[in-house]
């Protein structure tokens, strides 16, 4: 199952915010069995995305060594229903760090209209909890994060660019680079 | 230092916008658990909205001291020792334990907390951070 509700990072300021884009298509099969005769993008999916957003976002914040996770969406509103066509912006600032977790502020915007908004709380999960396992194959989620582009666009807060933890790229290594075809479709607008 | 009434007003605020509830049910006397509903992943957020409001830092274990309440020496039968309620009685002197001495079971812990316990050990933490 390839639960992907954002479809690239525009923007990745470590520790402050990030905006990504998620283009809505009538090709999508969840966009018909929402409302019978009337495709819009379930809203239920529009928070994933907007979550997807901010998790990475916080998650990048430790290198990507914790495990992060959705824990409450404490509000979110909804404006407008977003219709095939749309590419929605998403978002996210985070408003508190801490050892437990994160504070998150999340947008969906349609060009300039706001679309949604809503606060959400990511929690690390406990040391103990589950110990040692890890919510994805690390050669998985690199791939996953380069496809996304997070280390083409993100950038620490003086501008340098955020690199590859060197846990994350030797499983890259050892894996023997599963995620070619991620900078093969990263390299495409770069190579004729 | 912001005065007892600002702090309840903060306090409040900050249940409202985590649990949801309305601000006339955040009464000095709502219990968080019991009368507002509050779950485990709650506190976490309601952590976070203090620390935001009053600019302050909240170890963990420090309002709500599970490391106690899981301590095999001092909890035996699902109730907590003497030697634990002393314990739990330093380690929060922002809140009433008397009712929860009578039948300190372990379980029942949770009920405890108060909004009024909390702007305590908020306007404590506040002091010692001026």
């Amino acid at each position: 199952m390839r639960w992907f509700w954002i479809d690239r990072f525009t923007e990745l300021v470590s520790g402050v915010r990030a905006t990504s884009v998620k283009n809505v298509s009538l090709a999508e099969d969840h966009l018909h069995d929402h409302f019978k005769g009337c495709p819009i993008m379930p809203n239920s999916l529009i928070v994933e995305g907007m979550a997807q957003t901010g998790g990475i976002l916080v998650n990048e914040w430790s290198d990507f060594r914790e495990r992060v996770v959705l824990a409450k969406l404490a509000r979110s509103r909804f404006h407008f229903p977003a219709a095939p066509g749309d590419t929605l912006t998403y978002r996210s600032e985070i408003i508190q760090l801490g050892q437990d977790g994160a504070m998150v502020s999340a947008t969906s915007h349609v060009g300039e209209r706001l679309q949604a908004d809503a606060d959400m709380f990511f929690a690390h999960l406990d040391v103990d909890h589950r110990a040692g396992e890890s919510l994805f194959e690390p050669e998985d989620f690199l791939n996953w994060l380069k496809i996304l582009k997070v280390f083409e666009v993100g950038r620490k807060e003086d501008g340098s660019p955020i690199k590859i933890p060197p846990h994350l790229a030797s499983s890259e290594t050892a894996a023997g680079g599963n995620a070619k075809g991620a900078e093969f479709a990263a390299n495409r607008g770069s190579k004729p | 230092m912001p005065s007892s009434d600002e702090v309840f007003s903060k306090v409040q605020e900050a249940l409202v916008e985590a649990l949801g509830v309305d601000e006339d049910e955040v009464t000095p006397e709502a219990t968080l658990v019991g009368d507002l509903g509050a779950e485990s992943i709650d506190f976490l957020d309601i952590v976070f909205r203090l620390e935001k409001a009053f600019n302050i830092k909240i170890p963990r274990d420090e309002l709500f001291p599970e490391d106690i309440l899981t301590n095999t020496e001092y909890v035996k039968d699902g109730k907590v020792t003497e030697a634990g309620v002393a314990k739990l009685k330093e380690r929060m002197p922002f809140a009433d334990l008397s009712s929860f001495e009578e039948n300190p079971a372990v379980q029942d812990f949770g009920q405890l907390l108060t909004v009024q316990d909390m702007c305590r050990y908020v306007e404590g933490k506040v002091q010692t951070a001026g």
